[in-house]
């Protein structure tokens, strides 16, 4: 009796701990995937404020200058890399958390950073109405993931 | 802003919450990977539903960076954001997800901030101001 007890605490225990455990890898993940977002949104705004507008410069110029000009631009592979590692740290999020936790809690906290990294970096103008908007959303992203 | 300009913010939306949804439905497919597994992610492409998810989200970049060009990137995140009520109510039909009060509460935060954001200027004077300096530093050497 007190061995099948403890046999069972154990394996109970185990079970507590393997969950917490992927609990944990799921929130690094989340970090990561936050700070790789936002350096990669950020270097990618910057390499298309650098080109300009698209749509105009495939009227006046065509598309193979509009791929040329980006592809010519160093920010926009740092930030392509940035992404990567995003992506592939969210592909080994969802591995480890479920899609309602690790989506929108990356997603939310990428909001603030961002607001707060184009103001930064990118000389942004980030008003009442757009931190509102950043807030609003944030806060949403995280009561959907509740 | 012109209708065109909205149609690709709407682009953004829908492609990235359908590339998100078909590649958590492959991932759950194709199992956990582990850090001591790492070629299980490259064999993870061979499943149909990331593959197509993945060339949705190649097409969510596209417009991504196209609404970049155009537009701050504090107002195309927020504008953009409708895709997580779409993850929601995709969750709902696809996958018979409960959505409680709580999480329609969220929806409506998330609408309420986009709005928000969509009402107002999608370039700010700055940015301009940034441009034509940039420009000129360019024409300088």
């Amino acid at each position: 009796m007190i061995w099948e007890s403890m046999i069972g605490q154990s394996v109970i225990g185990e079970i507590v701990i393997g969950q917490s455990v992927n609990e944990l890898y799921a929130w690094a993940a989340i970090g990561v995937i936050t700070l790789a977002a936002t350096t990669g949104d950020v270097l990618l705004a910057h390499s298309m404020r650098r080109v300009g507008d698209v749509g105009e410069l495939w009227r006046t110029s065509g598309l193979f200058s509009v791929v040329g000009r980006i592809l010519t631009t160093p920010t926009f592979f740092l930030g392509v890399m940035a992404m990567g590692v995003a992506f592939y740290s969210l592909l080994f999020g969802l591995s480890w958390g479920n899609l309602s936790l690790v989506v929108p809690a990356s997603a939310s906290l990428t909001f603030v950073a961002n607001a707060l990294a184009a103001r930064i970096f990118l000389h942004e103008r980030v008003g009442r109405r757009r931190w509102l908007a950043a807030l609003l959303v944030g806060a949403g992203v995280i009561l959907m993931a509740l | 802003m012109t209708f065109k300009k909205y149609l690709v913010l709407a682009g953004v939306t829908v492609f990235s919450t359908l590339g998100d949804s078909l590649l958590a439905r492959g991932m759950k497919e194709v199992g956990g990977v582990s850090l001591h597994n790492v070629s299980g992610l490259l064999f993870a492409i061979l499943n149909p539903w990331v593959a197509i998810g993945i060339l949705l989200l190649l097409a969510f970049f596209a417009s991504y960076m196209s609404a970049l060009s155009w537009a701050d990137l504090t107002y195309v995140l927020p504008a953009t954001s409708l895709s997580y009520v779409l993850v929601a109510l995709i969750g709902r039909i696809g996958f018979h997800e409960e959505i409680s009060p709580i999480r329609w509460l969220g929806i409506a935060c998330i609408a309420a901030g986009v709005g928000i954001v969509a009402a107002g200027p999608s370039l700010t004077p700055a940015r301009h101001h940034d441009r034509s300096e940039g420009l000129s530093q360019e024409a300088k050497s």
